[in-house]
């Protein structure tokens, strides 16, 4: 975990107070909502349907047992007894009183937590890996490109009303589990022939109504450029993004008008200014932030840890198909990173009541030296595991309903909030998870379908990845009726692909029944060990169109 | 409107020549790009201290020639949530050396007041009610800064 410096602790102290003054002025009159809303949102606070929301910055996705019970605290006393993990590895509270904001940014700071630039026209939080650390494949720890990624953004003074929101993600390796190809700016650590440090530069990528891949700008930034070659795709992108359309502001756009070459021209040219006043990131800063990454004691391992999980293993199945789908390979021997899935059958993606919360948090402090991280896909990682207590932390997250071995799998769907609280969506995004998840609750049928993501979104805003699932449900309102589009195909990391949609939507009514039909068809003609992606990668959409639009298929035959 | 240099209130000397107005025979007068190119040699021939207008959609690669002969560049802040000049202030200083006075007018709330300083602003036009104690305040009460 990171350890705020003195001035760190100071920095969010004093926008902690800075807001409660901008707070009295709104309650006072003397600013308008219009003109409280940009100040409000670079705070984390939206207005949503039905009240306040407060979206708090986990920055890359790191989390400590004590943040961990601050927020069932802040969970329980300022809200309704629950929060809600988000696809941006940040935590939403949906129901604070804006007069108790500022309070909560107070409470928030004492360990070391913000709010800043979560919303806005601005850089927001940046994302990495959540295996950051531990992951046993990654070329370097991400976190700490990300700390100096943050820090920079952090309210800079040039780039803090920019034409759109600004996301920035990092991977540690070509195994991208951050969806760096989706982001404004994705980076991808990388070591060149000769051992040195850097980065493959993305830009452009997105979702949203106009979902883009990101391309790539540079095979390889030299890491002490980093801060200065960002500081010109800013410049660029401030000036001459487009400020006229809200739906067209983002780097996407402004990288679709202008073409790749002009765009990569346009920040080299800028480049060379900002390279001399930004100056190089340096030895000494790597050194600095590294001393404040404290990285965990890892105690000697126990003996036979490997042969007590086996035996348990062969003695439960339920607990062989968690080893199989919720941990994944530690870079140390005897270790195992474990995902706590926050998606019980029929359950709400990404929540966790307070409770859950204090309870994580204590399973943190016995298994896992205290430290978490969020993933993207909102759920729980426990990265420091011992092989030999794995049997034991799967007994005590059962107690909590946080073991469903399903990560990766059929019910680890991700959704947005939807109409159950977003202003934006157009349709009840949760409940159809729900169902779906509740379909295929048996989790025998769930290992044999295999590796497979669903990702819905309440409205064509995104915010549920649907573009970039296996199966992306999109749910549109015709005329007060809730339909949801399905799409096939689509995928995060390096063969990065947006699905393409695969017929006319169906009826809230229709929507399980069609997944279960698409699920089905795969199962038939899957060859072996092929999973879901491959299957539609070799099949295209024909076999699932035919499944699926049986009369209009015939038709066009 | 009251202006403030680095804080302070003072006068404002400047006379903003409308776009199809004549040209002033001197003063402190300020022009806008149009004008400088439209008469360049009568504008930089011009007595008295001297101004350049810039909206803030324009590159100023195109009047780089002549940057260095103005006391003072204003830009633009349109609504306050338009950061381009933010971008054009920097890159007088940093990418132009530009060593004048650069003025802000526009839509400006104090919560701006530490950004514009930060980015190469020194001047700014601010709401009348703006005294320089709320101009210390703004600054100030967020301490540091963590980019140079």
């Amino acid at each position: 975990m990171f350890q705020y410096t003195d001035f760190d602790h100071r920095f969010v102290r004093e926008r902690a107070e800075q807001f409660r003054g901008q707070v009295s002025r709104r309650l006072s009159g003397e600013l308008s909502e219009e003109q409280f809303k940009p100040l409000r949102l670079m705070n984390g606070v939206y207005l949503q349907l039905h009240a306040y929301m407060l979206r708090v910055n986990i920055p890359y996705g790191q989390l400590s047992s004590a943040q961990m019970r601050k927020l069932a605290h802040i969970a329980r006393t300022y809200d309704r007894g629950y929060g809600h993990f988000t696809t941006r590895q940040n935590v939403q509270f949906n129901w604070p009183k804006l007069k108790d904001i500022p309070d909560i940014l107070n409470e928030l700071a004492d360990v070391e937590m913000h709010a800043i630039q979560s919303s806005g026209n601005c850089i927001r939080n940046v994302t990495a890996d959540h295996f950051s650390g531990v992951a046993a494949d990654e070329v370097t720890d991400p976190r700490i490109y990300a700390e100096i990624v943050r820090r920079w953004s952090t309210l800079h003074p040039e780039f803090t009303y920019l034409p759109r929101k600004f996301k920035i993600a990092l991977s540690g390796s070509d195994a991208d589990r951050a969806a760096v190809y989706f982001h404004d700016i994705g980076l991808i650590l990388q070591n060149n022939d000769d051992g040195e440090t850097g980065f493959k530069v993305l830009v452009g990528g997105g979702q949203g109504r106009t979902p883009m891949k990101g391309r790539v700008v540079k095979d390889f930034l030299r890491w002490p450029d980093l801060l200065s070659y960002l500081e010109a795709v800013l410049r660029v992108y401030n000036l001459i993004g487009r400020r006229d359309n809200k739906y067209k502001a983002r780097i996407k756009i402004l990288l679709h008008e202008t073409g790749l070459e002009e765009l990569k021209a346009l920040i080299d040219r800028e480049w060379c200014f900002t390279k001399k006043t930004v100056g190089p990131v340096t030895e000494r800063d790597i050194a600095d932030i590294q001393s404040r990454l404290v990285l965990p004691e890892y105690g000697p391992v126990d003996e036979g840890g490997v042969a007590k999980t086996e035996t348990a293993k062969a003695e439960n199945p339920d607990f062989a198909h968690w080893l199989k789908s919720n941990t994944h390979d530690h870079k140390r021997d005897g270790y195992r990173i474990v995902t706590l899935s926050l998606k019980p059958t029929g359950g709400i993606p990404g929540d966790l009541t307070a409770d859950q919360m204090d309870q994580v948090a204590d399973l943190a402090d016995r298994f896992s030296l205290g430290e978490m991280a969020v993933s993207h896909e909102q759920n729980i990682v426990f990265p420091h595991v011992k092989q030999s207590a794995l049997f034991e932390l799967w007994t005590d997250l059962q107690n909590i309903d946080l073991a469903t071995a399903n990560i990766g799998r059929i019910g680890d769907i991700i959704s947005c909030p939807g109409m159950d609280y977003c202003a934006l969506a157009t349709t009840r995004s949760i409940p159809v998870a729900r169902r779906i998840s509740e379909n295929f609750a048996e989790l025998d049928r769930q290992h044999d379908i295999g590796e497979i993501r669903v990702k819905i979104s309440g409205c064509i805003n995104a915010c549920g990845h649907h573009h970039v699932g296996d199966i992306g449900l999109l749910g549109v309102d015709r005329r007060g009726e809730e339909y949801y589009q399905l799409s096939l195909g689509g995928k995060i990391g390096s063969d990065s692909a947006i699905g393409t949609i695969i017929g006319p939507a169906f009826s809230t009514d229709e929507v399980v029944d069609a997944v279960e039909a698409v699920i089905e068809t795969y199962l038939e003609l899957r060859q072996t060990d092929e999973t879901f992606s491959d299957a539609v990668e070799r099949l295209g959409l024909a076999p699932f169109k035919a499944r699926l639009y049986p009369e209009n298929f015939h038709d066009a035959a | 409107m009251t202006l403030l240099e680095n804080g302070k209130i003072i006068d404002d000397e400047w006379a903003f020549v409308s776009p199809s107005g004549p040209l002033p025979t001197g003063g402190h007068v300020v022009v806008d790009v149009e004008r400088l190119q439209r008469e360049h040699s009568d504008v930089l021939a011009l007595n008295g201290p001297l101004a350049l207008f810039i909206e803030n959609d324009q590159d100023l690669s195109v009047v780089a020639d002549d940057i260095h002969r103005f006391d003072m560049i204003v830009l633009n802040f349109p609504v306050y949530t338009d950061g381009r000049a933010y971008s054009q202030a920097r890159q007088l200083r940093w990418n132009y050396d530009f060593k004048g006075k650069i003025r802000a007018r526009g839509d400006i709330l104090c919560d701006q007041f530490s950004l514009l300083a930060r980015s190469g602003f020194d001047v700014l036009e601010v709401q009348p009610q703006v005294t320089p104690e709320i101009y210390d305040q703004a600054v100030t009460e967020i301490s540091g800064a963590y980019q140079v």
